[in-house]
């Protein structure tokens, strides 16, 4: 392989410059390639431990609350997006009787694992714990986490209306690319009721320290477009960020 | 109208055309998160045995969407040419199969009979072939096009050169291109799906695409996947764009979740034709299907995934494209399941594609939620050039590192030029062989192709 050929390497991560055998793949990229979607493959059906991340939740001192999906296993998770985006009538009730008890919630903290546990295990404590001292710090009413396993995004719509908050905002690992198994996105939805649409919801994705974005950088994201989703109204594509190309990282 | 048959003492019935199409479908996931697929192996096997009875005919009185209520259902019916369908009329759907393979009838017969096919037609013959079957009819259906260069002939094989950067960053994604252009890849088109589909952005890149290609002369057009209507404002801004792209679907309501209707695509191909930068042909479109689009927009009118991907198809010969693309694997095992749905599917949307005359390529591609892996990219891959699949992707190592997904790479087109003798475009492979990337025996050059002077001076630059 011709040495500038290779160089090229360092303006991407794209697999370029690999060489070859004859027409195929050098034996040293097959192998890579192998493993990478090894890890990737495992990152989507590995199951998510929720009892320790919510232990992890409650040492931190917030508030947590254990809820399902009717999703039975990751196969049927796969199959059934439907399912994922529903609580079981038990979760929602309770939820309901909270809502009464409690006094007015402007935004609901949602953790699924989506479709990566190794995401949500990786990254999922350190990124609430920014979100939400930063909301505190703003003076937020933030709900209780809730957390919920095999849950698609359009359960933060179930979960925010049943708790009556403002806005809810959903963690979700993400589709495990070759590159990256282990990245995070967050949604955030005003007015959450089941029959929202995407179009109505803002995302931040590829939160992945330290190659994608940082926890900070995601949580200051987050609270700027909290705050102008109650501000205004609404949330999706009409909620257009002016401020936030100045959180861009540096050299991006 | 109701169709019916009576198998072992038990009586099926089969509400309309649609929900007979349906349970005839090769099982798919779309079609049970939808519920329209059949509940048994056996009313699948019925299904297809009343669809084989079904008359041509009756899929001209039966539409599967009222064409008051779907502007592509009026395009499927205002476009149909009774002449050409008159070869076909009097067969049944189980007949046109047969004919299509016979050997009375000739591939030009088969070319003849293209603006008398509804899709509705194409799918349903579809429904009753085995895969070698959708081989075999494809591989007799030759479609070509032109821009700066010539697709489709006979024995040529062709790759859109797919160099993806999660930012965008010029300098990457001219690397990931001329890594592509050393292994012979991009004659159909170097394409960009963009991170971002802000203007300013795809203007960017598509001036980096316009100095590529003209400071190599690369008998090749560039194409940005932006959105038609970000593509229509950068032309009116006097960018440089050859190609138009689109997503298209086969309901009305499934492109206006799309953001788009077929009067929008009509001023966005009008406009591209007036910028007259074709040199060999007018082909300025390139559209992107896959099925489970009309599904997950919940615009499918009951129709299953397949039939309403073969509708898309007439939107998209509609606009006469220089490349269509079904994106066989892309959205999720929710719709394709595993490698044998994809497989399956990506056979017959290239049959489908082919006999309604469309330039058909396939990005043979899957997620990493779904049950496949690189050897049932390998498997469709090759199934499909030997049906004469027109283009497929090349991505670096196969692997997207913007979109997160696994498609095919350059090294797969080499690997099929070598097992199968497949030659790129005849202007672009002329061009190889003058960089001294090709050989001139349709294989890459043991020498030091030219363009390694471009790579020197990308990579002494700043990152």
């Amino acid at each position: 392989m011709n040495e500038a050929w290779s160089n090229l390497r360092r303006f991407t991560q794209a697999r370029i410059a690999l060489g070859r055998a004859g027409h195929a793949l050098p034996t040293e990229a097959l192998l890579e390639f192998q493993l990478a979607h090894a890890l990737a493959r495992d990152a989507v059906h590995l199951p998510w431990d929720i009892e320790a991340f919510a232990a992890q939740v409650r040492a931190s001192g917030a508030d947590c609350l254990i809820l399902a999906t009717p999703v039975a296993d990751r196969s049927e998770y796969l199959r059934r997006p439907d399912l994922g985006r529903i609580l079981v009538a038990e979760s929602r009730e309770r939820l309901r009787h909270r809502a009464m008890a409690q006094a007015e919630i402007d935004v609901v903290p949602i953790i699924t694992n989506g479709l990566s546990s190794t995401a949500v295990e990786r990254h999922g404590m350190p990124l609430l714990q920014a979100v939400l001292a930063l909301y505190r710090s703003h003076g937020f009413r933030v709900g209780p986490v809730c957390l919920a396993a095999n849950g698609r995004v359009a359960l933060s719509d179930d979960i925010g209306s049943a708790l009556r908050a403002r806005v809810a905002v959903i963690v979700v690992g993400e589709r495990p690319g070759l590159s990256a198994a282990d990245s995070l996105g967050i949604y955030l939805t005003y007015a959450p009721r089941i029959g929202n649409t995407d179009a109505q919801r803002n995302c931040i994705s590829n939160i992945r320290p330290p190659e994608g974005l940082s926890y900070e950088i995601a949580a200051a994201k987050l609270v700027y477009l909290t705050e102008e989703a109650i501000r205004r109204q609404l949330s999706g594509v009409e909620l257009k960020d002016e401020l936030l190309p100045l959180l861009e990282p540096a050299g991006d | 109208m109701a169709y019916t048959s009576t198998l072992f003492g038990r009586r099926y019935t089969f509400a309309d055309l649609k929900t007979l199409l349906a349970k005839a479908s090769p099982l798919r996931s779309a079609d049970e998160l939808a519920g329209l697929a059949a509940e048994s192996e056996e009313e699948r096997a019925v299904a297809q045995r009343v669809l084989a009875d079904v008359p041509l005919r009756r899929f001209l009185e039966e539409p599967l969407i009222p064409p008051e209520d779907d502007e592509v259902s009026r395009l499927i019916f205002e476009t149909h040419d009774p002449a050409a369908f008159s070869v076909i009329a009097s067969l049944t759907v189980g007949e046109f199969r047969e004919w299509l393979l016979s050997d009375l009838t000739r591939d030009t017969d088969i070319a003849g009979i293209r603006s008398g096919l509804t899709p509705e037609m194409a799918a349903a013959v579809s429904k009753l072939m085995r895969n070698q079957d959708l081989i075999a009819a494809a591989k007799r259906c030759t479609v070509i096009t032109r821009f700066r260069n010539t697709l489709g002939l006979p024995g040529r094989l062709s790759t859109r050169l797919q160099p993806n950067h999660p930012t965008d960053a010029p300098k990457g994604i001219a690397a990931s291109i001329l890594d592509g252009l050393l292994y012979g890849n991009g004659d159909a088109v170097i394409g960009i799906n963009p991170a971002t589909d802000s203007p300013a952005n795809v203007d960017t890149l598509l001036h980096l695409l316009d100095r590529i290609i003209g400071e190599h002369g690369i008998p090749t057009q560039s194409c940005v996947l932006a959105h038609v209507t970000t593509t229509l404002e950068l032309m009116r801004r006097g960018a440089p764009v050859d190609l138009v792209f689109q997503s298209i679907a086969g309901t009305e309501a499934a492109n206006r979740s799309f953001g788009l209707n077929l009067a929008l695509l009509r001023e966005a191909r009008d406009m591209a034709l007036s910028l007259k930068r074709g040199t060999v042909g007018d082909n300025v479109m390139y559209f992107e299907t896959g099925q489970g689009s009309a599904l997950s927009a919940n615009a499918h009118h009951g129709i299953d995934a397949q039939t309403c991907e073969a509708r898309a198809y007439a939107v998209a010969r509609e606009f006469q494209p220089l490349l269509v693309n079904t994106v066989v694997g892309f959205i999720g095992p929710e719709y394709l399941y595993d490698g044998k749905q994809i497989i399956r599917a990506g056979l017959e949307d290239h049959f489908c594609g082919k006999l309604l005359g469309l330039p058909m390529g396939c990005d043979v591609c899957y997620t990493n939620h779904a049950e496949a892996d690189q050897n049932d990219m390998d498997n469709l891959i090759t199934l499909l050039a030997v049906a004469g699949c027109t283009y497929f992707m090349g991505v670096p190592g196969a692997d997207d590192i913007m979109l997160a997904y696994q498609s095919t790479s350059f090294h797969d087109a080499l690997y099929l030029r070598r097992v199968l003798g497949l030659r790129p475009a005849p202007e672009f492979e002329a061009w190889l062989d003058h960089m001294g990337i090709f050989d001139g025996r349709n294989a890459l050059n043991r020498g030091h192709p030219k363009l390694l002077g471009a790579v020197r001076a990308l990579a002494g630059e700043a990152p």
